[in-house]
């Protein structure tokens, strides 16, 4: 029995074919032109060179919308079996770089698989999405009410974000932490159920906190404040505030912002990137490519409303939430307001390990489209 | 655990109804929407505050950060003396610089570079230190001051030596070295005290005044730094020149000094610990200032040894010190005329009167004598100027009162700071009761008695002495002065009539101009061996000897006193001042040899060969003295 027979027989009105015309084009011409943003970004980086930063993202890119589209058409039934040998998987690899990985700049811990880096923690925030949407798909809203049956995705959340906080790579642990939230959230949580776990965490976070040993406490303030070092992380926020102040309204010119081509900026093809675009495009440069970003988020999310399926609903949040969070994380880091690092601009930024997983979780939100009116295995009811 | 049921897709054939987990996450996406678009809103919002509420302050940070400037140092100006010829002038320096980012190998560079040329071990040590914290751009300077065989052996070996590269700077020349080192001074690398407060002194090669006109003159000489902007990227790398300023170079400054002159005095004084004045005593120019033992100005352009500074400041000849302006001796008989003309303008002592000295004088049950034992007998002012008669100015002191002698004192330029254009000078000091009550202590009538004969605490610099001698013969109130024009332009006091007359009676003046011209040319003065050796023109001093230490009246009148024996540093002071030609006083000049024992025997014959150069050499045909051909960079 073969992939596309139990396809058919899942979805008797599609043919592969019909299944890519209804693939979202409006949300592939958005990816893309974000993906030429970011090109053009690459361009002026390397100081209006395809190499070697923009040449190599395109193919990245190009073998990513390839992936991409082959999830799009991937039954939503496939991707729930999936689900748990990927997670196991992104489980896996996290504690292998825990073991084995190699320390980049900051926290980032990646191994090389094959002569390709792989960052486990993206892989882990995907795998985490598509488990948690399968799990919740079967809980019915009724049964959502049962602590019991938020036990166990709970323990799905915990287990990346406390491997990858021991990287430590507070960053990624947070956005983890948050998408799984916003999940539960989505999925019907009770709000007296959050309202019972929100409320005493700042009274333990005291008491913990008051239990620490001064060194740990020390740490703890480094971690959150590494301002207190000028020629580290302050450096690039100082540098990167001047780029963004030096683009003005209307900036300085393509290929000509000064503190991008002469290398004040660092990072600037990686975490830095949107101050380069700012900087040479100025505020209207910049606030175009936020602009962006929100359309994005909005189709992603609209897209989820529109799912008829639990599991494919569950999908669409965790994966634009993942964007917004990517994207709100490291425009909130170049501007100065947070103080973490190693959070790349989705798409724009360069490097293969984020693009692809970004790409991937693409796939999933336009299967979730693609397959939106769809039922299969839906818990509504909990009767027996 | 929770099982898929077979039979739930049926369930569900009606569209969403009875299905609460849609409804449910519909009202919370929207929420969620709603909190992410506000987030995203919230950073555009910011991004306008950055990009353009502020975007002038960050634009500036930009600026700066991109823009750097680099500052041209300019050529230092010369000094020259009063004919022109240099004193201190730039001469040009080659020196091997290594750019580390050219070469692969440092090691093999630098160990064949010095087989070619030699490196000493300490340069070896600061060229491993330098090549550690400068960036590989940056050269590094090898070694400096090559010779031209040097550069050529290193030019033929260039293959052989990548990243060496030779270049050309300059360093601060002093043609005559020792000779003007107190007068013009030296320059030095600025200290790290400098470099914070000024950016200019951090440039290469920079060099700043640290003594002499070298010091005062500074901001004259340094002239007009220039500034070039670069573009530089994040490592300091130069991308592109926007705008050049070249500078102005640095004044040229002409001293009164005549260096031949100059050469000819220290040449008298010979190694004698002695410093000596000559003046134009019409406007005050100083054409000669020597004070010796002296020491090598261009030693501090490379930074003195510690070796080196130790020995010079243990010696007991204080070779760094100006002695000229900041050597303070008791005057001695040379502050008689001073005393005499105090007397004169308080009423207390007529040209006429006569005052008879036993050999003593008994005041308030203390014995003050003479330096003759046996007594000068009565004597008028001219006779006691003439033999120098300890009595008689103990009793003229003693009847005028220190106030008056401090004042006319003062008048002629005694303790006083003169104010003369090289730094460090000493004011020395003539004491009075108000003085000696300021330090709690009480004036006695025999403290004005010895002051009368220059003894005592009473202090002054050779300097001021000139300048004293130079009141004396002119009546007029001459500052003594070092510069004579600076960028080309005279300064004022070049012209006689520019200083104006001291306020004393004429007639009271020469009273002490006859005295001091029996001093030295009539029979039995203090000073036979001052007479100079030209017919027609005659000369008149003052002889001083003045003691560093109290002699005991047990030893003085043993008989067998004789400061001669005493250890040098116990030996009175010789001194002598003078002007010529007396009828029509031209030049002045003060002489002070330390512990010389004798004003008469050893100043007055220094300060009458120097007043015989002097007066016979003429300007007007005077050759240029050899010795000062070097490169010069202008």
């Amino acid at each position: 029995m073969n992939f596309q027979k139990r396809l058919l027989r899942a979805e008797p009105n599609f043919r592969l074919l019909a299944k890519l015309w209804q693939v979202n084009w409006l949300y592939v011409l958005l990816i893309c032109v974000l993906a030429g943003v970011g090109y053009g970004a690459l361009y002026s980086a390397a100081g209006g060179s395809a190499h070697p930063f923009a040449g190599p993202q395109t193919i990245r890119f190009a073998f990513g919308l390839v992936m991409m589209l082959c999830v799009a058409l991937t039954s939503p039934r496939v991707l729930v079996r999936l689900a748990w040998p990927l997670y196991g998987l992104s489980i896996l690899l996290l504690v292998a770089v825990l073991r084995m990985g190699h320390v980049g700049k900051g926290a980032e811990r990646w191994l090389i698989v094959g002569g390709m880096q792989v960052q486990p923690s993206e892989l882990a925030k995907i795998a985490l999405v598509l488990a948690l949407a399968s799990w919740f798909h079967r809980v019915s809203y009724r049964r959502m009410a049962n602590p019991l049956y938020l036990l166990p995705p709970a323990l799905m959340v915990l287990l990346p974000v406390g491997l990858v906080l021991k990287e430590p790579n507070l960053g990624t642990a947070v956005i983890i932490g948050t998408v799984g939230a916003t999940m539960f959230f989505g999925a019907g949580m009770r709000l007296w159920q959050i309202a019972l776990l929100v409320v005493p965490v700042p009274f333990l976070a005291r008491i913990a906190y008051a239990h620490l040993h001064d060194y740990q406490k020390a740490r703890i303030t480094t971690f959150l404040h590494p301002e207190g070092d000028p020629l580290g992380a302050g450096y690039n926020i100082i540098q990167s505030k001047i780029a963004l102040g030096s683009g003005g309204m209307w900036g300085q010119g393509y290929l000509h912002g000064t503190q991008g081509q002469l290398n004040f900026l660092p990072e600037k093809q990686t975490d830095f990137i949107f101050t380069m675009i700012a900087e040479e495009w100025g505020y209207v440069g910049g606030i175009a490519v936020i602009g962006l970003l929100m359309t994005m988020v909005l189709g992603g999310m609209l897209i989820a409303i529109r799912s008829r399926n639990q599991f494919g609903r569950l999908l669409g949040l965790g994966i634009a939430t993942n964007f917004f969070l990517y994207c709100a994380v490291n425009l909130s880091m170049v501007m100065g307001t947070i103080p973490v690092g190693g959070v790349p601009l989705p798409l724009i930024s360069y490097g293969g390990s984020a693009m692809l997983t970004v790409m991937f979780g693409f796939g999933l939100l336009l299967s979730a489209w693609v397959h939106r009116n769809s039922r299969f295995g839906e818990a509504v009811t909990d009767e027996t | 655990m929770i099982r898929r049921r077979k039979t739930m897709p049926r369930l569900m054939s009606r569209p969403d109804t009875g299905n609460p987990s849609r409804a449910v996450f519909t009202r919370r996406a929207l929420v969620v929407l709603g909190a992410q678009m506000a987030a995203l809103g919230a950073l555009g919002h910011r991004l306008y505050g950055l990009q353009v509420l502020e975007g002038d302050h960050y634009a500036r940070l930009a600026e700066s950060n991109r823009v750097n400037r680099r500052l041209i140092a300019p050529p230092r100006g010369r000094v020259v003396d009063r004919f022109g010829i240099a004193l201190a002038s730039n001469k040009v320096n080659w020196r091997a610089l290594l750019l580390p980012e050219q070469t692969n190998d440092i090691a093999g560079t630098l160990d064949r570079f010095s087989t070619l040329v030699p490196i000493e071990a300490r340069d070896r040590t600061r060229i491993e230190r330098e090549m550690r914290h400068k960036r590989r751009f940056i050269p590094i300077m090898l070694r400096d001051f090559l010779s031209w065989d040097d550069m050529a052996r290193i030019e033929l070996n260039a293959p052989s030596l990548p990243g060496v590269l030779i270049d050309v700077g300059t360093t601060r020349n002093y043609p005559f070295g020792p000779l003007l080192a107190h007068v013009v001074g030296y320059v030095a690398p600025p200290s790290e005290k400098d470099v914070t407060g000024d950016a200019t002194m951090a440039l290469p090669g920079m060099r700043i005044g640290r003594a002499g006109i070298e010091q005062t003159q500074d901001a004259l000489l340094r002239g007009q730094v220039g500034a070039v902007e670069i573009e530089v990227n994040a490592v300091g790398r130069v991308m592109a020149e926007l705008s050049r300023d070249e500078g102005r170079a640095g004044d040229e400054i002409a001293l009164t000094i005549d260096s031949g002159l100059q050469q000819a005095v220290l040449g008298r004084i010979a190694d004698q610990s002695a410093s000596a004045v000559v003046m134009d005593c019409r406007n005050g120019e100083v054409l000669a200032m020597v004070s010796n033992p002296s020491f090598d100005p261009s030693l501090f352009d490379s930074g003195v040894s510690q070796a080196q500074w130790v020995d010079w400041t243990n010696n007991e000849r204080t070779p760094l010190i100006n002695k000229a302006v900041a050597g303070v001796y008791p005057p001695g008989s040379t502050f008689k005329p001073a005393v005499a003309m105090a007397a004169m303008q308080a009423g207390t002592l007529a040209p006429t009167d006569r005052i008879f000295c036993p050999g003593y004088l008994d005041v308030g049950g203390t014995r003050f004598h003479c330096w003759s034992r046996y007594g000068h007998g009565s004597l008028t002012l001219k006779d006691a100027l003439k033999f120098s008669c300890d009595v008689f100015f103990y009793e003229v002191a003693r009847r005028t009162g220190m106030e008056a002698i401090a004042a006319a004192s003062h008048a002629f330029g005694l303790g006083t700071h003169l104010d003369i254009e090289v730094p460090h000078t000493r004011a020395g000091l003539i004491p009075t009761p108000a003085w000696q009550r300021g330090r709690g202590q009480h004036w006695n009538g025999g403290d004005t008695i010895v002051s009368g004969i220059g003894q005592g605490a009473v202090q002054v610099t050779p300097l001021q002495l000139a300048t004293y001698v130079s009141r004396i013969a002119t009546g007029r109130a001459v500052q003594p002065h070092l510069i004579r024009s600076t960028g080309g332009r005279l300064v004022e006091g070049t012209d006689p009539a520019h200083w104006p007359g001291l306020d004393m009676p004429d007639a009271f003046l020469m009273h002490l101009r006859t005295g001091m011209f029996a001093v030295v040319n009539e029979e039995h003065g203090s000073a036979p061996m001052a007479r100079l050796g030209i017919p027609g023109v005659q000369m008149a001093g003052k002889t001083g000897s003045a003691q560093v230490r109290r002699v005991s009246r047990a030893l003085r009148e043993s008989g067998h006193f004789d400061s001669s024996a005493l250890p040098w540093e116990y030996r009175p002071h010789a001194l002598f001042i003078c002007f010529a030609p007396y009828d029509a006083p031209r030049y002045a000049a003060a002489v002070v040899v330390e512990h010389g024992n004798a004003g008469a025997a050893v100043a007055a014959p220094l300060a009458r060969d120097i007043m015989t150069d002097t007066l016979t050499r003429d300007p007007a045909n005077r050759k240029e003295p050899p010795g000062q051909v070097v490169a010069e960079v202008d």
